[in-house]
């Protein structure tokens, strides 16, 4: 018998898929090609986040260790889901706060923080939270950034996204993404929102050490002045 | 969707006492009942991608495997054919195509020793013999699995064929159909999936008429060293990656490999079919063995 096999019994969480080195190079080609082929496959960006990610997550991984409030979020290891949101309670906060907010851009854009691929090819449990944990964090940039989830949003978005975590997958997402959109809408995002982005992401302390769950009062303005995201054009 | 599961001699002990004997699912062990589920679960999971995948992972090549195998059948016009564990259609498409051209060389011919006859004539019997362009032949398309049926009906539409098919749902270890009743039997990358091989190759036995032909055609084993390492690392580190870039299922093809590799070799595989009680029994490898044909006669 061969001894690829036993892969299956190194699993170190639920979902988790151990491969080898050859197989994540071959799913980090494969999936980028697919998710600009279909970029309806969310599951592709997913696991070319997962596959590439070997340099930058260890990097957020120590930055939110060395952080009072980041640290406290890899020992608790919150979750941002439907089921753990008081949803009732969030739209009942004032406009204006962060909780409000989120759930009011959660409604016009009708997605849900369920949606959020679970990792599959990451090789460390940690790290496997911490990427989890900017997959949910996601919706709440689009909130702190007054981002829609059009394409010319999730493009502003992952240009930040970017310069804050380092992973491929958004500095891809950030050059590749412009490829769909619309020489207007291009030239909008070329002169105001990617230069607004880029001086955000480098201003903002990282957003992953932020305990969003503890902050739903919180106005965005003042979340956002906290982190030092600049006011959006 | 636990389909990994951590090692437990406990376990495995506890399902042993609960239900029947051990068996593999890819390299795991588990129930009969359990090997089934799975296996279903399985091709519900891949159908809409399944001719995809099978394009992907073989370049194209399975194409040439399953046309070699209807050229080794050669069917005749008025054949009746069964094809187990058909699903998506691919053996049947072919069937018809094949009998059809064989027809339309028939009609040709005979249209040749006819050329004495009259404008009138000619054409009258043309006519009469074009609503018989497949010559009487049949194709009954015997699947286990929904999905799969279901994505091999919308081909048929969506290309055309209707005439002398047959869509069945059916489990190939008991087939809903009986005695004596076809000239042919195939089972196309299907044996493997089958968790009690000997069932499957007795019912064969009992649905084929006295002269029938039962032929198998199935990933098997390479014996050559050089190529089965080379072989063995194109199934376990490019195909699991193809199934998820291709239909988001890395455990699906994870699945099939290791599959392949549970399944007997040629002679074992000939053995069986010989008990099931077929004679003249042989297999041909293509590809060196990647994929072989296995055939056997009912007298």
């Amino acid at each position: 018998e061969e001894e690829e096999e036993v892969e299956g019994w190194h699993q170190l969480y639920p979902g988790h898929i151990p491969t080898s080195p050859l197989q994540k190079a071959l799913l980090a080609a494969g999936s980028a090609v697919m998710a600009l082929y279909d970029p309806y496959r969310h599951d592709m960006v997913a696991v070319l986040g997962e596959t590439t990610g070997c340099l930058a997550l260890p990097n957020l991984r120590d930055k939110m260790k060395n952080h009072p409030e980041g640290y406290r979020i890899l020992q608790e290891r919150p979750r941002i889901r439907l089921s753990t949101l008081d949803m009732a309670r969030l739209q009942g906060l004032p406009d204006g706060s962060l909780g409000r907010e989120y759930v009011r851009f959660l409604e016009d854009n009708k997605v849900s923080p369920d949606t959020r691929m679970p990792p599959k090819f990451v090789d460390d449990e940690e790290l496997a939270y911490v990427i989890q944990r900017y997959r949910e964090v996601h919706d709440l940039m689009h909130t702190l950034l007054g981002m829609p989830t059009n394409m010319l949003g999730e493009v502003v978005v992952k240009w930040f996204e970017a310069i804050q975590t380092g992973l491929p997958m958004c500095v891809l997402g950030a050059a590749f993404g412009p490829v769909r959109l619309s020489t207007r809408k291009l030239q909008v995002l070329a002169t105001e929102l990617v230069p607004w982005a880029i001086r955000s992401g480098l201003n903002a302390s990282c957003v992953l050490n932020v305990y969003y769950e503890q902050r739903w009062e919180q106005p965005v303005e003042s979340l956002r002045e906290e982190l030092g995201i600049f006011s959006p054009p | 969707r636990a389909l990994l599961s951590p090692p437990a001699g406990a376990l495995r002990a506890l399902r042993g006492l609960a239900a029947g004997p051990e068996m593999h699912f890819g390299f795991q062990s588990v129930t009969e009942e359990e090997r089934r589920e799975r296996i279903y679960q399985v091709f519900e999971s891949v159908a809409k991608k399944y001719d995809v995948m099978n394009d992907s992972m073989t370049l194209g090549i399975h194409r040439v495997w399953k046309d070699i195998l209807m050229h080794k059948m050669n069917p005749s016009p008025g054949t009746l054919l069964l094809d187990v564990a058909g699903g998506t259609g691919d053996i049947a498409f072919r069937f018809i195509n094949y009998v059809r051209s064989v027809r339309e060389r028939q009609l040709q011919r005979k249209l040749k020793h006819h050329q004495n006859l009259s404008w009138q004539e000619i054409f009258e019997s043309y006519q009469k013999d074009k609503f018989n362009s497949l010559g009487d032949s049949q194709v009954v398309v015997c699947d286990i699995n929904r999905e799969m049926l279901k994505v091999g009906k919308q081909k048929a539409q969506h290309l055309g064929y209707s005439e002398g098919l047959s869509w069945v749902l059916g489990n190939a270890e008991e087939l809903p159909f009986d005695d004596d009743k076809f000239d042919v039997y195939t089972i196309a990358f299907g044996i493997r999936n089958v968790t009690r091989i000997d069932l499957a190759l007795q019912e064969a036995y009992r649905v084929l008429k006295p002269g029938g032909r039962f032929l198998c055609l199935e990933f098997s084993h390479v014996s050559n060293p050089l190529l089965s390492r080379l072989y063995d690392l194109y199934s376990f580190q490019v195909i699991p990656v193809l199934g998820e870039v291709i239909a988001g299922d890395w455990k699906s093809y994870q699945y099939l490999v290791e599959s392949i590799r549970r399944f007997p070799p040629q002679e074992e595989l000939k053995a069986m079919i010989e008990d099931a009680g077929f004679f003249k029994v042989d297999y041909e490898n293509l590809n060196f063995g990647i994929v072989a044909i296995h055939s056997g006669f009912k007298l």
